[in-house]
């Protein structure tokens, strides 16, 4: 009996579907708190914005990429550290004991996890639809889902690098705190990142996401800091070298 | 053709020894036992042969195939049920099954037969759609042993298959071993602490300790050799009176917090 490739993608991507609909609340859990950001930060901050040497923008217009962005990035990251999930409850062993190949394993789990957190960033965006939000055109929508793809197979390619080499779930919050609420905060999701300092800056446009965001703004509002061609090839870049770690990694996993 | 054999084969965590060269064969068709103190390197060797872990020095062939160079040929020829549970418990057993089945490649038509075959083998046909974390203790150990018998393997390791169940389903369980091993003639190896349950159902022991074979024959010839009426003499015997303590890793912390007994759905 030998297994392939295909079937182990779908197989892992099926049990993060069926996961992913079971676990109601956890769902509903996290789109509140994009849900909220944009409720409170986008009707507040609604008065007295202006992007320096930018036509009038509008600040919802502007947080909305930003926001869809944030969903992506913690959805993925917590898809990809769901990899310790399985090892603290001793489900890694029977993906570890199978026949198949550690990078057909990988892969299945970023299709799974690119799903799920595309579900959740389109229900965000549908949401900020009703809040007023407008989208330039139906090319940008693809171009946007495409980026949103970028971002989410970089950073669930991170998180299961990451996961690869811790050993329990405590450090998970840790990562949280020291990474990921920095990623989100400078990435240019809630103002932009001419804003920052001169010191604050580099940290800025060295961070993915920065120009994950910007491209989704390019996409959903046509306006960019930075060039969306830009943007694509670093995410690509970004992405493939997240695969590759996190493959590498898992690979050598043993537990 | 042996089932098992290993040639010195050694693990060594940080400078601490936990197999120490142990060389020795399980023969095709045996229920061969491997009895230990704590930490005296069991579950170890286990992972070794199941390809989980990768030896410091030495080698070992499962089915013939070479744990090092021949990695899927031997995953695919052995079963394990691990003394931690390893199931998905957001899926119900069926889909627990599935999985498992399609990572092995499985065709759709063998698949459904065979789910059906090891279900019905374990006795948990109505609880297929259950959402495992419903399961008892019991009913959790039983969907693992069908599971791991799936791909019709050739060797099924079983690491403290009973530990923790009821009389019933320890019973039950023992059934089974000894139903796969002579009506299908599986190779079985098992670990355990209870002394009886080794007596019972393996056709030989090892006995390791410190990471080495301190004994290796049937518990009758055990018995006569050291002059002890029972497996468990013999074995505190050869392995003395001391308690050794392992570290205890999370899962383990876990599985002592979850509550032994269950609702009555058996």
């Amino acid at each position: 009996m030998k297994s392939n490739n295909l079937q182990t993608i779908y197989v892992m991507w099926l049990r993060e579907m069926k996961r992913f609909f079971r676990a109601k609340a956890r769902v509903i859990g996290t789109l509140a708190m994009p849900f909220f950001f944009l409720i409170s930060f986008g009707f507040g901050m609604r008065q007295g914005f202006s992007l320096p040497g930018m036509p009038q923008i509008n600040y919802l217009d502007f947080l909305v990429p930003g926001i869809i962005g944030m969903t992506m990035l913690f959805n993925s990251i917590f898809a990809g550290i769901s990899v310790l999930w399985d090892r603290e409850f001793g489900f890694l062993k029977e993906i570890l004991v199978a026949p198949v190949k550690r990078f057909a394993i990988v892969l299945g789990r970023i299709a799974g996890g690119i799903t799920t957190a595309l579900i959740q960033a389109i229900l965000i965006l549908i949401l900020s639809l009703f809040l007023g939000f407008k989208i330039l055109n139906p090319l940008g929508l693809i171009l946007a889902i495409l980026f949103m793809i970028l971002i989410g197979i970089g950073f669930i390619g991170f998180g299961i690098a990451v996961a690869s080499i811790l050993e329990n779930t405590e450090s998970f919050s840790l990562i949280m705190q020291l990474f990921v609420f920095p990623t989100f905060l400078l990435s240019g999701a809630f103002f932009p990142v001419s804003n920052l300092p001169k010191w604050l800056k580099p940290v800025s446009l060295i961070n993915p996401l920065t120009y994950g965001v910007d491209g989704l703004r390019a996409s959903l509002i046509g306006f960019s800091q930075f060039s969306p061609f830009l943007d694509f090839s670093i995410l690509l870049i970004f992405g493939s070298l997240m695969v590759a770690l996190g493959s590498w990694l898992f690979n050598k996993t043993e537990i | 053709m042996l089932a098992i054999e290993t040639k010195n084969l050694t693990k060594e965590f940080n400078g601490l020894i936990a197999v120490n060269n142990i060389s020795f064969g399980v023969k095709e068709g045996e229920i061969f036992g491997l009895l230990g103190p704590n930490g005296a390197g069991k579950t170890t060797t286990i992972k070794m042969l199941a390809t989980l872990l990768k030896p410091t020095k030495g080698e070992a062939k499962v089915c013939g195939f070479d744990i090092l160079r021949e990695r899927n040929e031997v995953r695919n020829s052995i079963g394990i049920v691990f003394q931690e549970p390893a199931l998905d418990n957001r899926l119900t057993g069926y889909e627990n099954l599935d999985f498992h089945a399609r990572l092995y490649g499985l065709d759709s038509k063998t698949r459904k037969k065979r789910i059906q075959e090891v279900l019905t083998l374990v006795e948990l046909e109505d609880k297929a759609n259950v959402i495992v974390r419903n399961y008892s203790g019991g009913m959790q150990r039983r969907l693992e042993i069908a599971r791991g018998l799936m791909h019709y393997p050739k060797v099924l390791f079983l690491d403290e298959p009973t530990l923790g169940l009821d009389p019933q389903t320890r019973h039950r369980i023992w059934d089974y071993i000894l139903q796969l091993n002579q009506k299908e003639k599986i190779t079985i190896i098992l670990t355990t602490h209870y002394m009886e349950e080794a007596d019972y159902l393996c056709q030989r022991v090892g006995i390791i300790d410190f990471g080495k074979i301190v004994a290796l024959d049937t518990p009758q010839n055990l018995k006569n050799i050291f002059k002890k009426p029972t497996l468990e003499d013999v074995f505190l015997h050869l392995t003395g009176r001391k308690i050794r303590e392992t570290e205890v890793n999370s899962s383990e912390k876990l599985r002592r917090l979850r509550p032994a007994h269950h609702p009555p759905i058996r």
